[in-house]
């Protein structure tokens, strides 16, 4: 049997310390809801595992200055959800993160987790890419930001250098007359994943889309920033034809697996349905900012 | 590899206990400190028979490590009953046989237990909704999902 450690360090150069240290047998733990059914299964042997909950950046969701916000890599979904303005300034994002598991794994489970699990069917991950969340990660050779569609590398991979710890996301400041939304297509009513997520964040001047940006899930090996669905959407007021021509954009942007959960077919149809109305929830929600 | 010594509270007592870095909380509960009644179903976090309140927050005990419950406040379904005394949770399930062989019952108890206290007025989808990661492969939900919106009614009543 291979030894096993457990650190819980309170600061976040400690953890960048042990973690490097570990070198790549060593394993981040946020909600751990990932990395411990990966344990069990036997699919992720650790050497190593760094809790990070005990670092007070990683949990903490805090109102910037500008109007922005800056969520903690771990902070649990039901955290998030009782924010009392998290979820009024982006009720997409918050759905998303809300979307992952059940109640107890919600009690857990972290949208810094979700993005570093690397599924291509993460729920959040479409909904923080709409919002052009910037996310901070900490190595050995330091601080960087990175726009958050930067961060997947392929199912299961991330673009995180060796070393490297997922620190906070930052949501910038929203502007009047902005808001989000994300939908997700599963067979079942819940507790299931994704066979297309999609993330919308918009903002409207006099009925007018002045900014947008989507975020499509499940459709590819990683989750994908559709700028030709955006593009479709600004300028125009998301009469029907701006949104075929969005929804049309998000097919064309899929490259999906044919699975269990959905055919190949059946994905790149539904991300245009998706793509619809996620943008008229998102609309709607605007109008009333 | 030495063993971790962990220091927690369970059920308002102060214990101790030794653990294996890898062990879940699931482990250590049923193992070194002997508390049975969460049950091990999936060990996956689907099927929430492990369900516990870890600093008054619902979780699954296999998916958390026995290693973090240092300095932590953990409640079981043994510490629901009063002594003698059931909780009216645990007094509705057994009045309307929410229960069949009893698997899942512990976690449906915690969750439930759970809700009321953070929301004492549920809708039925609500309830649904909130146990929807609590799995029963005997009764069905419609008894376990009577019975907690019977017990929240007695207990809204009781509150006046």
């Amino acid at each position: 049997m291979t030894d096993i450690r457990y650190v819980s360090p309170h600061t976040l150069d400690e953890a960048v310390r042990a973690f490097a240290a570990g070198g790549s047998a060593a394993r981040i733990m946020a909600g751990g809801t990932d990395l411990l059914v990966q344990m069990r299964s036997g699919a992720v042997r650790p050497g190593l595992i760094v809790d990070i909950k005990k670092i007070s950046e990683m949990t903490a969701i805090e109102e910037t200055g500008d109007g922005g916000f800056r969520v903690g890599a771990a902070v649990p979904g039901a955290v998030l959800a009782e924010h009392p303005r998290f979820g009024k300034v982006w009720p997409g994002v918050l759905e998303a993160v809300n979307l992952i598991g059940s109640t107890q794994v919600q009690g857990r489970a972290s949208a810094g987790g979700n993005l570093c699990n690397g599924s291509p069917a993460g729920d959040s991950v479409p909904a923080m890419i709409a919002a052009g969340a910037i996310v901070t990660v900490q190595g050995p050779s330091g601080r960087r930001e990175i726009p958050v569609e930067q961060m997947p590398a392929g199912p299961g991979r991330t673009n995180l250098r060796p070393g490297e710890i997922l620190v906070s996301f930052a949501l910038p400041p929203r502007p009047p007359g902005s808001s989000d939304a994300y939908l997700r297509m599963i067979p079942r009513t819940e507790m299931d994943i994704a066979v297309v997520g999609c993330g919308v964040s918009l903002t409207l001047k006099n009925g007018v889309c002045t900014a947008a940006r989507v975020g499509l899930g499940a459709v590819a090996p990683t989750v994908l920033l559709v700028e030709a669905a955006a593009k479709a959407l600004i300028g125009s007021k998301l009469d029907d034809a701006a949104l075929n021509a969005a929804g049309a954009a998000c097919s064309a942007a899929c490259r999906p697996i044919d699975d269990k959960r959905g055919t190949i077919a059946y994905r790149t149809k539904v991300a245009g349905v998706l793509l619809k109305r996620t943008a008229a929830i998102a609309a709607k929600r605007a109008k009333e900012n | 590899m030495a063993k971790l010594h962990v220091s927690t509270t369970i059920n308002g007592e102060p214990m101790e206990f030794l653990c294996e870095p890898n062990d879940t909380m699931l482990d250590a509960l049923r193992g070194p400190l002997a508390l049975t009644g969460s049950k091990e179903g999936c060990a996956s976090g689907d099927c929430g028979a492990c369900s516990i309140m870890l600093d008054d927050r619902l979780v699954c005990s296999c998916l958390m490590l026995a290693a973090e419950a240092e300095d932590h406040d953990i409640r079981t379904i043994e510490g629901m009953a009063q002594g003698e005394r059931l909780h009216p949770l645990q007094q509705k399930f057994l009045e309307m046989a929410a229960l069949q062989c009893g698997i899942c019952t512990s976690g449906m108890l915690v969750a439930s237990d759970a809700l009321l206290k953070k929301n004492p007025h549920p809708s039925e989808e609500e309830v649904r909704f909130w146990l929807a990661g609590n799995l029963c492969r005997c009764t069905g939900y419609d008894k376990i999902v009577r019975a907690v919106l019977e017990t929240a009614s007695d207990m809204r009543e009781m509150a006046q």
